[in-house]
């Protein structure tokens, strides 16, 4: 084995002996692509060709005069090509699979975002593509398992387990002991094995890097402040690599679910109900019982529905240099229509979980300072999940109508 | 000791058998039912799986059998005493099979303990490479029980080297890529490949994933000291109930 991969006590290689091989392979293409200058050009050519680089950072005047706090910025990873940034890693690891010669790809998703921006790779690369999603997130996610398919991959349905992600991360782990000849597993965040958990934010990195340097042209100074949603943490990685040497306070937002207290949550860095613990390949904090049992999760929003979380994040927050909190299910869809209503911004989810802990600290900031929010995707998937959240009955009254067309 | 044991029974058999169930599936006193089947069939040695959520090296057939005794209140102190009463009364090894987190979780010196106090002879810990198994092999070495490793058909002739330098009882050779379960045809590039499992252990062989009858226990003779039954016993489990577990063993290497 080349190397482990340690971020502190975190991260690490725990894999089955069948693929050593395989990530020695991948350790190697992603030093060598990482150590070509010529790489990351041409990553960046791709991403301001085909998806939407550099991505805007917008100043959310409405919502910094309904606070009367400190100056908010969005970074626009919604208007990424599939719709967030998901498409940053799926590219930049398609470069690498292209340079490795394999022709086929896999991936786990959970809100089908990854499971989009990876078909989506598959169609323009033409490589054949398997998507594993747990069940529970093929109901809750249909649009995304439409377009995945559209897109020509197959979408195999998880229903072993818990049936949502890390249940899909299992599954695509199996086939890829199955295939690694052929095959990549084109994992969807910095969470798993050495190298995944570093490669993942590099390619993600390119969020922060941009909004550091947008953030001082438009203001002039650093931010107070930056929010992200955490998930596995690649998003949260991606805008914080910018500001890591920074005098800039970072801080995570995991999923709060139905409350810390009530257990139905999935926040491992924001509770105290998170152990570390060695899973799906790597070291970190897992939401597990006295066994070592993974837990059932809960979220509202499918891209959060996690037991485990990046062991980069794991290491920050031992060290004290990133915050966690947690946001509800209600808070979240609260914080949506909000910015829908103020800025006429439709951010996911998961993205919305950053939002929410934006707000509440917005108002105790001066004027003088700036924050940044990661709006790391655009809510369109989530259409059945915000109408069902908020009730509205024409929605409900479409549904049915459609529904009887189909039956007539 | 688990190589020795191994040793002078391969005096007696020409291919010893090697099989797996889940701790607790589908109930204790089922799994301790098929323990006595298969000690009674002339079974070797046997490897009792400590189930976990996240069974990421086995198939369909072992992780549903991981899940249904979780889902039954399966537990490690529960595991533990399966493991002590077979121990105590069966005249053949047990090894715990299991993932690191579960050992992790329970403080890996602890771990260690409860199975020499057990009776266990060994373990394998399929997502545990030699690379992160410091702890680990100090814990074993402690108390001299084997900490089994795996060597598959794409591990370097360099990699089995190192392995076989940390290994202790047998070497479990992979028979194939892929998870417990699916077929394996059993090949000429199979030779070539234990020819280089030979080549880097003098610790006796186990060769698993896909054996399932008589005909690859057969192909098996000479070329290794172990046949590992894992998934097959299982599924006979399941279609014939328990009494089925027994005549399938006995078949595996007796008169026909
Ligand atoms: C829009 C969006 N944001 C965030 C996430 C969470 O992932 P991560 O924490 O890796 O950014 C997802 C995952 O599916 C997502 O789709």
């Amino acid at each position: 084995m080349r190397e482990r991969g340690y971020y502190g006590d975190f991260g690490g290689s725990f894999i089955p002996e069948i693929l050593v091989a395989t990530f020695d392979e991948l350790v190697d293409a992603f030093a060598e692509a990482k150590a070509d200058p010529a790489f990351w050009r041409e990553y960046e050519t791709l991403m301001s060709s085909y998806s939407c680089r550099p991505t805007p950072l917008t100043y959310a005047e409405n919502l910094t005069e309904h606070f009367g706090g400190g100056r908010i910025f969005i970074k626009r990873e919604d208007l990424n090509h599939t719709g967030a940034h998901k498409a940053n890693n799926v590219m930049g690891q398609g470069l690498i699979v292209k340079r490795m010669g394999k022709q086929r790809v896999i991936a786990e998703t959970g809100a089908g975002q990854h499971g989009v921006a990876a078909a989506t790779m598959a169609a323009k690369f033409g490589f054949d593509c398997t998507i594993y999603m747990g069940e529970v997130d093929v109901q809750r996610q249909r649009p995304n398992v439409f377009w995945m398919e559209q897109l020509g991959a197959e979408v195999v349905p998880v229903s072993s387990g818990t049936r949502i992600l890390k249940d899909a991360i299992n599954e695509a782990f199996r086939d890829w002991v199955t295939n690694m000849d052929t095959t990549h597993y084109v994992l969807g965040t910095a969470c798993g094995p050495h190298p995944f958990p570093e490669m993942v934010t590099w390619f993600q990195s390119i969020i922060g890097s941009e909004a550091r340097r947008q953030v001082l042209e438009q203001t002039g100074q650093l931010p107070a402040r930056v929010y992200a949603c955490v998930g596995g943490g690649s998003n949260a990685m991606g805008i914080f690599s910018g500001f890591l040497d920074d005098p800039v306070e970072l801080v995570g937002v995991e999923a709060g679910g139905r409350g810390l207290e009530t257990g139905e949550h999935a926040s491992r860095l924001a509770s105290d109900d998170a152990s570390v613990g060695i899973a799906q390949g790597y070291k970190t904090y897992f939401l597990q019982d006295g066994d070592g049992q993974m837990k059932e999760t809960h979220s509202i929003a499918a891209g959060l529905d996690y037991v485990g979380v990046s062991p980069i994040l794991a290491d920050l927050r031992e060290a004290g240099r990133v915050r966690f909190a947690a946001a509800t299910d209600e808070e979240v869809v609260e914080a949506l229509r909000l910015t829908i209503r103020k800025e006429g911004l439709i951010p996911a989810l998961e993205s919305s979980h950053g939002f929410v802990q934006a707000f509440k600290e917005a108002p105790t900031l001066s004027r003088d300072d700036v924050i940044v929010i990661n709006q790391s995707g655009r809510g369109d998937k989530d259409i059945f999940t915000v109408a069902d959240a908020i009730g509205d009955p024409k929605w409900k009254q479409f549904i049915r109508e459609k529904a009887e067309e189909y039956d007539a | 000791m688990l190589e020795a044991i191994l040793r002078s029974r391969r005096e007696e058999q020409e291919i010893l058998l090697m099989t797996h169930i889940v701790i607790g599936y589908p109930s204790f006193d089922d799994s301790l039912r098929v323990v006595e089947a298969m000690v009674e069939a002339g079974v070797d040695v046997m490897e009792l799986q400590i189930p976990f959520s996240e069974p990421i090296a086995d198939g369909p057939v072992i992780l549903h059998a991981n899940q249904q005794s979780l889902a039954a209140g399966s537990s490690v102190d529960l595991c533990f005493e399966f493991g002590e009463a077979v121990s105590r009364r069966f005249d053949i090894p047990f090894l715990l099979m299991t993932y690191y987190n579960i050992l992790f979780k329970h403080g890996i010196d602890a771990f260690a303990q409860r199975m020499a106090d057990a009776g266990l002879a060994g373990a394998i810990v399929p997502d545990l490479p030699p690379e992160e198994a410091d702890e680990y092999l100090a814990a074993m070495q402690k108390r001299d029980l084997a900490p089994i490793f795996i060597f598959s058909p794409n591990t370097s002739d360099a990699r089995m080297g190192e392995i076989a330098r940390v290994a202790k009882g047998l070497v479990y050779c992979v028979a194939r890529k892929g998870v417990t379960g699916a077929d394996t045809t059993f090949s000429e590039d199979l030779d070539a490949y234990l020819a280089r499992c030979r080549a880097a252990t003098d610790l006796p062989l186990a060769l698993g994933f896909g054996v399932k009858d008589r005909a690859d226990v057969d192909h098996l003779r000479g070329r290794v000291d172990l046949a590992v039954i894992g998934t097959q016993t299982i599924r006979v489990m399941d279609e014939q109930g328990v009494d089925g577990v027994k005549p399938f063993i006995e078949g595996l290497r007796g008169p026909a």
